[in-house]
């Protein structure tokens, strides 16, 4: 009888649990993958404009570390939140495991502590410090950015390839801590996630300056602020795709039910059809564009590769909502394509014209590139996350019996969905005003938390003092 | 001493730091909320955003840090902690996110119509969590978090009057350390009114602190008795030297002393969280789970200590690099407020 007194308890936290979870891990990546390459395209601008003399990268350097700056506090705070949610949420995931995978977040937390310290210094220090100098203050910025985004995705990598501890079931006695920090899956989940956080900011921030150019702003300022994002995401996207296509193959040998989860795959066998979308069903895919033998095929590089299917394990071991996991993977990998040939289209006039195509479709397909790369980031996030289900620990522990056994998660949840709407709205509210702030006066004054200010005694709150 | 212990000692360097910056921080915002809006209100909080600007994000870093030694050094304590107490956690947690979207919004907020109203509600913010994770900490020192996930009572275990009385107590000395805080950036700032309306915070926050802690021994005897025990025995000298640090700072502020208050005051809540740390020992949860007990395998703990020697190599010369520049003005936010003038 305990089991059916016990089982709804838990249930009714699991969903609220992994909902909110997921939506505050879907809104963190976000600013997260802002806060890992931003600065590294800012310090490219810093580095022209004082290399080459150049007063538009240095402008655009300057206001770009002032939305660093705000998209640094934010993440901070949605970074938090998770913090407390490995307790909140998920007690006996981290009170099993956390001796396991905590000593990544300490290193993390050096990284973080760093580039916190070095954000500061670098946007206060507009004014006061030297060119140079101030530009060598930055540099720590992008690298503690790469350190951070390896601890922390190692941690995930490590969820999808546990290892380094002993024994499997019950209280970890023993812990190998490198085996953890250097886990199967990092070679091909690191790079991945910091390749797709380049990719996603050199295009939204591009996609910002598109608009403005299509508005008829199209001077070498825009320009500019639209040529040094998109060079980045245009070398960045080739390689995550061949880094994903590796990652694919590497995850149909560690993790085959993720895979066959990916790509509806239901019995196990060779010369298995590659769907593109499609509805997945126990009798197989229904719709969608089939290429016999191509999935096969692209395990293996022979139509004659066995694929694990889903009916290799109990149906409660299978990964749920199997459609909508077939469709993210399906609609990451194909932004992805559509965004290689938006850098090809780059790449070639700029080959021919050492400059930007001017036609309003390269500004329009621009415009949009940055949410597709939005969409592209979640949809690969919801990929390895819901494909691990029902584990939270691969083969190790489930979701279920990480989660909390207090009350009330609902209600939090219902809370962190308000106020991430508030906040969300509040930094699109912010960004947006500076950035009319800076198209109508011009003038070095903005609403970041960190503004270094010009001269203008304008907006400073001493009303006292005059 | 075991690798536990020195583990435990890095997480109490953590709470440590985080009594003191974060403390400080929240304090701000208190005075942030009761200045109240004539001119003199608008100046402090002018202030009170000059002086915090630079420093915030790494002020509340030490968090991060102490919630990860926690999770990895002590994984049992955080798992029992973060379940039994679910309520106050995730109100400290709302507190931070409120606290910190006031500091990444506040110029916004500030042309917005809608500003009293984004003012009064970070400043609250700055309430919530100090007050909250003082319950935590009153749940923790009477033995009201058993181990496991969920298994304390989810809401007597911090609504009791120890718990409540630590929370107004920590209220009391973040208002308490941002006020002796403000009171040197004001000097640094050159604005002597605003040091002479700092400096009579502080001194009423100070008297208000001393008689909270006073209640708030009362309570732990009658409540927590082994953490009472602990701070009247090998706890006391610690205590003894966080009064006199207290009673300096209340003398050299009324005399108007230009240096001392502030690592004085600094002393107080450093002694007296060191002095809890005693008054604790061996234990993480009083009388239900030591240090020995809840710590992780020695590996973890041999990596975890590697790589606190690394932060601390690292870290520090930076820390002393960020409020270098900013008390040499080098980093800083906008313009820093004037000396006040008789003409507004």
């Amino acid at each position: 009888m305990w089991l059916t007194d016990s089982l709804p308890m838990a249930a009714s936290q699991l969903g609220p649990a992994r909902s909110q979870m997921a939506f505050t891990l879907g809104f963190h990546i976000v600013l997260a993958s802002l806060g890992v390459a931003f600065p590294a395209i800012m310090l490219i601008a810093n580095y022209r404009g004082l290399r080459h003399n150049d007063p538009d990268a240095l402008l655009l350097a300057r206001r770009w570390s002032k939305v660093v700056a705000v998209t640094f506090a934010v993440g901070a705070v949605t970074g938090t939140v998770l913090s407390f949610e490995f307790g909140l949420l998920w007690p006996e995931f981290t009170g099993r495991f956390g001796k396991v995978f905590g000593v990544l977040f300490a290193i993390e937390g050096i990284f973080f502590f760093l580039e916190a310290i070095f954000v500061a210094i670098y946007i206060f220090g507009w004014e006061r410090l030297r060119p140079w100098t101030h530009f060598w203050a930055g540099v720590p910025i992008a690298i503690t950015g790469l350190g951070g985004a390896y601890s922390v995705v190692a941690v995930n990598s490590w969820m999808n390839q546990p290892q380094g501890f002993s024994p499997t079931s019950g209280n970890v006695t023993k812990v190998e801590p490198l085996k953890v920090i250097f886990n199967p899956a990092v070679p091909y989940e690191v790079p991945h996630m910091i390749l797709a956080a380049y990719l996603m900011t050199g295009f939204l921030v591009a996609s910002v300056y598109a608009v403005g150019m299509l508005r008829g702003r199209r001077d070498r300022y825009h320009r500019l602020g639209l040529l040094i994002p998109l060079t980045v995401a245009s070398i960045a996207t080739p390689i995550q795709f061949a880094v994903g296509d590796t990652a694919a193959r590497a995850i149909a040998k560690d993790q085959p039910i993720k895979f066959a989860g990916m790509e509806c795959v239901q019995q196990t066998s060779t010369d298995v059809t590659e769907y593109i979308y499609g509805r997945c069903t126990a009798g197989g895919v229904k719709g969608g564009i089939g290429i016999p033998g191509f999935d096969s095929f692209l395990v293996g590089f022979s139509t004659s590769t066995q694929v694990t299917g889903l009916d290799s394990v109990p149906p409660d071991d299978r990964p749920p909502a199997n459609t909508m996991l077939h469709w993210a993977f399906d609609t990451m990998v194909g932004i992805c394509t559509a965004l290689i040939a938006l850098g090809l289209w780059l790449a070639f006039v700029w080959w021919r014209r050492r400059d930007i195509p001017q036609t309003r479709w390269f500004l329009r397909a621009t415009a949009v590139s940055g949410v597709a790369a939005i969409v592209a980031l979640e949809c690969g996030w919801i990929v390895t996350e819901v494909g691990r289900q029902p584990w939270i620990v691969y083969n190790v522990m489930r979701t279920e019996d990480a989660v909390t056994q207090a009350s009330g998660v609902w209600v939090t949840f219902t809370l962190v969905l308000a106020l991430y709407a508030a906040l969300g709205a509040a930094l699109v509210i912010t960004l947006r005003a500076m950035a009319r702030r800076w198209r109508e006066a011009g003038d070095e004054d903005s609403g970041e938390p960190y503004g270094p200010s010009a001269d203008a005694p304008a907006e400073v709150p001493l009303e006292g003092a005059r | 001493m075991s690798s536990a212990d020195a583990v435990a000692g890095m997480l109490w360097v953590g709470v440590t730091a985080y009594a003191v910056f974060g403390g400080a921080d929240f304090g701000a915002g208190f005075w942030s909320l009761v200045a109240g809006g004539d001119s003199r209100g608008r100046r402090a909080r002018g202030l009170i955003d000059w002086a915090i600007g630079p420093v915030w994000e790494a002020n509340h870093v030490w968090l991060i840090f102490v919630l990860v030694v926690l999770w990895t050094g002590f994984s049992l304590a955080f798992e029992s902690i973060f379940s039994t107490l679910f309520i106050p956690l995730s109100l400290a947690a709302l507190g931070i996110v409120l606290r910190g979207s006031g500091f990444a919004f506040h110029h916004t907020a500030r042309r917005v119509r809608g500003r009293a109203i984004a003012e009064r509600l970070f400043g609250v913010s700055s309430l919530l969590t100090p007050f909250f994770l003082g319950t935590v900490v009153g749940a923790i020192a009477a033995g009201r978090v058993p181990v496991g996930n969920a298994v304390g009572d989810a809401v007597t275990s911090w609504l009791n009057p120890l718990s409540l009385l630590i929370g107004a107590l920590f209220v009391a000395t973040s208002a308490y350390l941002a006020a002796v805080f403000l009171v040197s950036d004001a000097r640094r700032a050159g604005a002597d009114d605003l040091e002479r309306y700092f400096a009579s915070r502080a001194l009423a926050t100070a008297v208000a602190t001393g008689a909270l802690a006073i209640a708030g021994l009362v309570a732990l005897r009658a409540d927590a008795r082994y953490v009472y025990d602990g701070l009247t025995g090998d706890g006391l000298p610690l205590v003894i030297v966080s009064l006199l640090c207290g009673a300096a700072v209340l003398v050299l502020l009324r005399r108007g002393a230009r240096r001392g208050p502030r690592p004085l005051a600094v002393g107080a809540v450093v002694a007296v969280v060191w002095g809890w740390g005693v008054a604790q020992h061996p234990y993480l949860l009083p009388q239900v789970l030591t240090i020995d007990a809840g710590a992780a395998p020695s590996d973890t703990l041999t990596a975890l200590l590697i790589v606190l020697a690394i932060a601390v190599v690292l870290v520090l010369p930076s820390i002393g690099l960020l409020f270098t520049l900013t008390q040499r003005n080098l980093v800083e936010e906008g313009e820093r407020p004037r000396p006040h003038t008789s003409g507004s």
